[in-house]
């Protein structure tokens, strides 16, 4: 089983993010399950959402402790909640930023995680590029296919456009492909491993 | 066909398949993605015929929905919490006239303090209303059981609500099997009512009935519901050999039947339950689990065979009898009546708190090392300490405020004095 939990604020797709996640998965022919938490879905509150991906029938309800990738869609929450709380120490950590981990003040992670398995992408940057509107949904589930391998771009792209037909959705498309290749092209760059 | 959808839809979709010709209802979370999905489908034409009424309660809602049952016509409405509470009065009639209406519960604890999250409180206060209660382990059992609640409640015209964890099933999404028309056409037969208003043949439902006739009918219901024990499993074996998986039922064992200890729940905690039932036999330990998938009617013999042998049954719940205790740790003590096992009965995830698997192994682990005193009501990861101190300042004396509200305060989620 690969559990993923999901940071954001209400408002930014925080839900959406998880059930596109098990949507993709589930296009692969894998069990998932997505939830989010409620309750203070205010606009701009802390929201996390999650999602299980198996390849055998998932049965439990309970929240998501131990997560193997947080996501985190909105880096002023690093300062606000303990986004990597349970994270194993194999984890993956993936958060919109265009700024590195040392410069998000997050250096000391490298020695608790494994730096291959950490980055930050400027995915806001992205969807307001491919979007015209500041949704880091489909960039940060494209550069999460070429982080983890967990879910293809194929697989994510499908999921965008059953979920969102049309034009919308092959912006999003868009945007998670340039994640995608972003992603790709950085860790080539030896310098910035 | 396989899809991946969100509980709430996935329940709207069965409804839909099981031609409903009138849904009356009020939105209430965690109910409202049921309802208002429907409420497309019939905006959009893909559900017809079928009358589709946004009334302005919930009493009004089920007060509809035996309108349209009293003329014939099938019915299904869908409510939560407070909006079950404020429909009660008509829930009653639903089920003392016999109108054969089938109801989701999007299972939410009841205030006050007014809260939104899971519990059993809400279904748990009309287990004695004359419905039939079941309960969905899962988004695809929730979509199963309401196929087979059309059939069971036509066939003994009875109404049956459909509980199912409120967003813990409702909002999840997860895979489901989505029947074809065709398959559920086979299943479910055009609703034939025993009792119809028609103006050309005029008639009474709801006489007033005096003492010489209320004794026979109140009888009736009660004759009724335990036919339905006999009616439940013959559907799901048909169910079963139809649609090719296991659904709804009385009980469902997991590992238990050469079990020593044994874990009775009800809803969505069963899988979490299993899940650790696993855990726990790959350390030898001799573990199982029953899930009442039908509360009323009660399933007593059932129940009570599936449990004769344990040596220890721990019925963990998510409601309570305040004062009194476990609702369905009673109701299990009574099936092992005359029997000797220990009972333990633990009340869990209240107003939306998570039942972990963590939680569920610590107290296992107590049951299992009797750390734990039997006969006594206990609750899972309960703040003892914030209760203390509570009970401390109440002890004090003088205008100690609500409760509620100084948790919050000790919480730090809330900043203000009282003054």
């Amino acid at each position: 089983m690969f559990q993923v939990r999901i940071h954001g604020r209400g408002g930014q797709g925080v839900v959406t993010h998880a059930e596109l996640l098990a949507q993709a998965a589930f296009i692969e022919g894998r069990y998932a399950q997505a939830f989010p938490t409620f309750g203070s879905e205010r606009t701009g509150a802390p929201v996390v959402s999650f999602c299980r991906v198996d390849d055998r029938e998932i049965r439990a309800h309970e929240p998501i402790a131990h997560p193997d990738a947080v996501i985190v869609q909105d880096p002023t929450l690093l300062h606000q909640v303990d986004v990597f709380d349970g994270l194993t120490a194999d984890g993956y950590i993936l958060i919109n930023s265009a700024r590195s981990f040392d410069d998000l003040g997050l250096g000391e992670l490298a020695g608790r995680f494994r730096a291959e398995r950490m980055l930050t992408v400027p995915a806001t940057d992205i969807a307001r590029e491919h979007l015209g509107r500041p949704l880091p949904n489909a960039a940060l589930l494209g550069a999460f296919a070429a982080l983890g391998g967990l879910i293809s771009l194929e697989s994510v792209a499908a999921a965008i456009h059953q979920r969102f037909p049309g034009p919308i959705g092959e912006r999003n498309v868009a945007a998670a492909e340039a994640a995608f290749e972003q992603v790709r092209n950085q860790r080539k760059e030896p310098a910035r491993a | 066909m396989l899809e991946q959808l969100e509980g709430s839809r996935a329940v709207a979709k069965a409804v839909a398949l099981c031609r409903p010709e009138v849904i009356s209802a009020y939105p209430i979370s965690p109910q409202t993605h049921i309802v208002e999905e429907l409420s497309d489908m019939v905006a959009s034409g893909e559900l017809a015929p079928c009358e589709y009424l946004m009334v302005e309660s919930e009493f009004a809602a089920m007060s509809a929905a035996i309108g349209a049952s009293a003329t014939g016509a099938r019915a299904y409405t869908a409510t939560a919490s407070q909006g079950l509470l404020y429909m009660v009065e008509a829930v009653y009639n639903a089920s003392g006239l016999g109108l054969p209406i089938v109801m989701t519960i999007a299972n939410r604890a009841i205030g006050a303090p007014i809260n939104i999250w899971n519990d059993h409180s809400d279904s748990m206060s009309q287990r004695d209303s004359g419905w039939i209660q079941l309960y969905a382990e899962s988004n695809q059992e929730a979509l199963d059981l309401h196929i087979q609640a059309f059939k069971l409640a036509e066939r003994l015209s009875l109404p049956v609500m459909v509980c199912m964890d409120g967003f813990i099933l409702t909002h999840a999404h997860d895979r489901v099997d989505v029947p074809s028309q065709e398959q559920v056409d086979s299943f479910l037969p055009p609703f034939e009512p025993r009792q119809a208003l028609d103006p050309g043949h005029p008639m009474t439902i709801g006489a007033l009935v005096g003492p010489e006739a209320f004794f026979e009918v109140k009888y009736l219901m009660h004759a009724k519901q335990v036919q339905a024990l006999d009616e439940i499993p013959e559907l799901a074996a048909e169910f079963a050999s139809l649609f090719e998986r296991e659904s709804g039922g009385l009980l469902r064992s997991y590992r238990a039947d050469d079990a020593e200890t044994i874990v009775v729940a009800l809803g969505s905690v069963l899988g979490t339950i299993e899940d650790v039932v696993d855990e726990l036999r790959e350390q030898g330990v001799s573990i199982g689990a029953v899930g009442i998938k039908c509360f009323r009617p009660y399933p007593l013999e059932e129940v009570r065979e599936a449990l004769r042998h344990a040596k220890r049954t721990v019925v963990v719940e998510k409601a309570f009898a305040v004062g009194a205790g476990g609702i369905v740790g009673q109701n299990v003590r009574l099936a092992l009546s005359g029997l000797d096992p220990q009972v333990y009965n633990v009340v869990a995830g209240l107003g939306g708190r998570p039942i972990t698997k963590r939680s569920l192994g610590t107290l296992l682990d107590d049951v299992l090392e009797d750390r734990l005193e039997p006969g006594r009501l206990h609750f899972l990861d309960l703040d003892r300490e914030r209760v203390e101190r509570e009970l401390e300042r109440m002890r004090e004396g003088g205008r100690t405020g609500p409760h509620a509200e100084n948790m919050l305060r000790d919480l730090g989620l809330v900043a203000a004095r009282p003054h």
